[in-house]
């Protein structure tokens, strides 16, 4: 397929995002429970806001993929069959919660629900992060299921690639989290610095998985099936038009195999060994500098990343647009 | 239920692109607009087209044969391209099962050519709305048109009649006699979306002959040759029985 970049940038930095919410609620879990002291509301105020900042531009980069964005509202219209009509709807569902979170935060208008005296997961802003947490994961699972329920698309169609979104988003989050404690509640850093470690070796797996995975993919469509002649040597002589069109622009990725290949080297040195050499320097000498470069190298190979997801799958209507 | 599509005989398509120029003409005259074709008689020229004949060569030489390949939205009876659509602008119609795009609802988005496996589906970069055959829905209904235009412009043009359309949801109709008696086949069958349209395979026409069809079963000698001259001045039972 031909990578959008509106698309890479738009499931880049809602992931980013996403994940950065998802590490502020870990942070108000353990404060609950008690195994954390609960940094103050301008924090999470802050913070909250930064996501959503992530989650507008994200959502501004979508409209570059579409030909009439002014009617973009209709997009919420299918939601029973598109789950691209789904993310529609939970991306603003969860931009709204974060900032409500962010909000309540800010003014430190945390009541109980439940009485004065009932446990701490009874407050406000717990209940409301725990709806956006729902709402999170709903996004990552709608934004991965947009490709992976494409059956055709064999390296989209497989549980890993909901999994891989909803992990590269939160380990990119967690490490975004990381960069931001050390400005901001330097006594958070060990805490978000090691979880982001360990989501990112996690996802680290996953994708490995899905690389491995897609390098055996054995292609259901031939040429055989494509036009419906049983032969084994089939060669396209014409497709139709001297000139390109919509599906030679659309389906390609227009570079080479090598090019293709040094992207898969590239994303797999940045998003994985880098940020976590960084993270780890960074958590020992206490220095933010190396921890911002942590975050900046691992979101770089995200976009290489997703530009490599999108140019390795291959569409079977290629098959119909070889030769000119 | 009626189920409007083509049949497509590869054994009588020439490759000729007839199909092709009446259906851009007929469908960039229409009331949704045209069908854009930029830089036409410049360099890279491109544009959008609802039906393209491709062109295949089958073995290696010297035994080849050429297939040529008309390729256009097969209206599949599960569309794979519908549910995906954000706002219900692609749509399957109940009445005929053409499948559709309300140009007024796309938002541009590309997301039901993704999900087309065969490509059927070309976006019009002027409108920037998702475009594909119609099965030519503003003609086959028109009544201001003698009865037997109202086909679809490609079939009308089709010199050699390779293109056949009906309702194949009808048994008895000419297009679902032609896919039954003629080995009709749906493309990439493996991916469950059923298309509607049909294409005839190639077909050969070979006389089978053994060997002793060459040789006279009621030659008495038993070889090829003249048979031999009556002696004039033999008698025949004529001769003495004449009276």
């Amino acid at each position: 397929m031909h990578p959008a970049f509106s698309v890479i940038f738009l499931t880049t930095l809602i992931g980013a995002g996403q994940g950065l919410f998802l590490a502020l609620m870990t942070v108000q879990a353990y404060a609950d429970i008690g195994a954390l002291t609960l940094p103050d509301g301008s924090y999470f105020g802050a913070n909250s806001m930064i996501a959503l900042a992530l989650l507008v531009a994200g959502l501004v980069a979508s409209f570059f993929h579409l030909g009439h964005p002014e009617r973009a509202w209709r997009a919420a219209a299918m939601w029973r069959t598109s789950w691209l009509s789904r993310e529609v709807i939970a991306l603003p569902v969860f931009m709204f919660l974060v900032f409500v979170y962010g909000l309540l935060h800010y003014l430190g208008y945390n009541p109980n629900l439940f009485g004065p005296d009932a446990p701490p997961q009874g407050e406000l802003t717990y209940l409301v992060g725990l709806l956006g947490v729902v709402a999170a994961f709903a996004l990552f699972i709608c934004t991965g299921m947009i490709y992976a329920c494409l059956k055709f698309l064999q390296e989209w169609n497989t549980p890993l690639t909901p999994i891989n979104y909803t992990l590269f988003g939160i380990a990119s989050g967690f490490t975004l989290a990381t960069v931001l404690a050390a400005w901001m509640a330097p006594e958070l850093v060990t805490f978000y610095g090691g979880w982001a470690i360990a989501f990112t070796v996690l996802v680290f797996l996953t994708r490995g998985a899905s690389l491995i995975r897609n390098q055996r993919i054995k292609h259901r469509s031939t040429l055989a099936t494509a036009i419906g002649v049983r032969h084994a040597q089939i060669q396209q002589k014409a497709q139709g038009a001297m000139g390109g069109s919509f599906n030679t622009r659309e389906y390609f990725h227009g570079r080479t195999a090598a090019f293709l290949k040094s992207v898969k080297w590239i994303f797999l040195v940045l998003v994985f060994p880098l940020p976590i050499l960084f993270l780890a320097l960074g958590l020992q000498n206490g220095s933010g500098i190396l921890l911002g470069l942590a975050f900046a190298t691992q979101y770089l190979g995200l976009i290489a990343e997703r530009w490599f997801f999108f140019a390795q799958a291959r569409h079977p209507q290629n098959l119909y647009y070889q030769t000119i | 239920m009626t189920q409007l599509a083509l049949v497509i005989d590869l054994n009588v398509c020439v490759g000729c692109h007839a199909c092709v120029t009446n259906c851009k003409q007929w469908n960039t005259s229409g009331k949704a607009g045209p069908l854009v074709d930029e830089r036409p008689y410049d360099k890279d020229p491109t544009g959008t087209f609802f039906n393209r004949v491709q062109t295949f060569e089958v073995g290696e030489f010297p035994h080849t044969e050429t297939v040529h390949f008309p390729k256009s939205c097969l209206h599949c009876e599960d569309p794979p391209c519908v549910p995906v659509c954000p706002t219900g602008a692609s749509y399957k119609r109940e009445e005929d099962g053409i499948v559709l795009v309300d140009y007024d609802k796309c938002i541009g988005c590309k997301y039901c050519s993704w999900a087309c496996p065969y490509g059927a589906r070309e976006i019009d970069e002027k409108q920037k709305v998702m475009k594909k055959c119609t099965l030519c829905v503003d003609r086959i209904y028109d009544e201001t048109l003698p009865e037997a235009e109202r086909k679809p412009a490609c079939v009308l043009a089709c010199p050699t009649s390779a293109r056949l359309f009906g309702d194949v949801h009808d048994p008895e109709s000419e297009v679902s006699v032609a896919i039954r008696e003629q080995g009709g086949y749906p493309l990439m069958p493996e991916w469950g979306t059923q298309p509607s349209n049909h294409y005839l395979p190639r077909r050969k026409t070979r006389m089978k002959i053994h060997e002793d069809e060459l040789v006279r079963v009621d030659n008495p000698l038993k070889k090829e040759g003249r048979l031999p001259r009556v002696d004039e001045n033999e008698s025949f039972l004529e001769d003495s029985a004449s009276w």
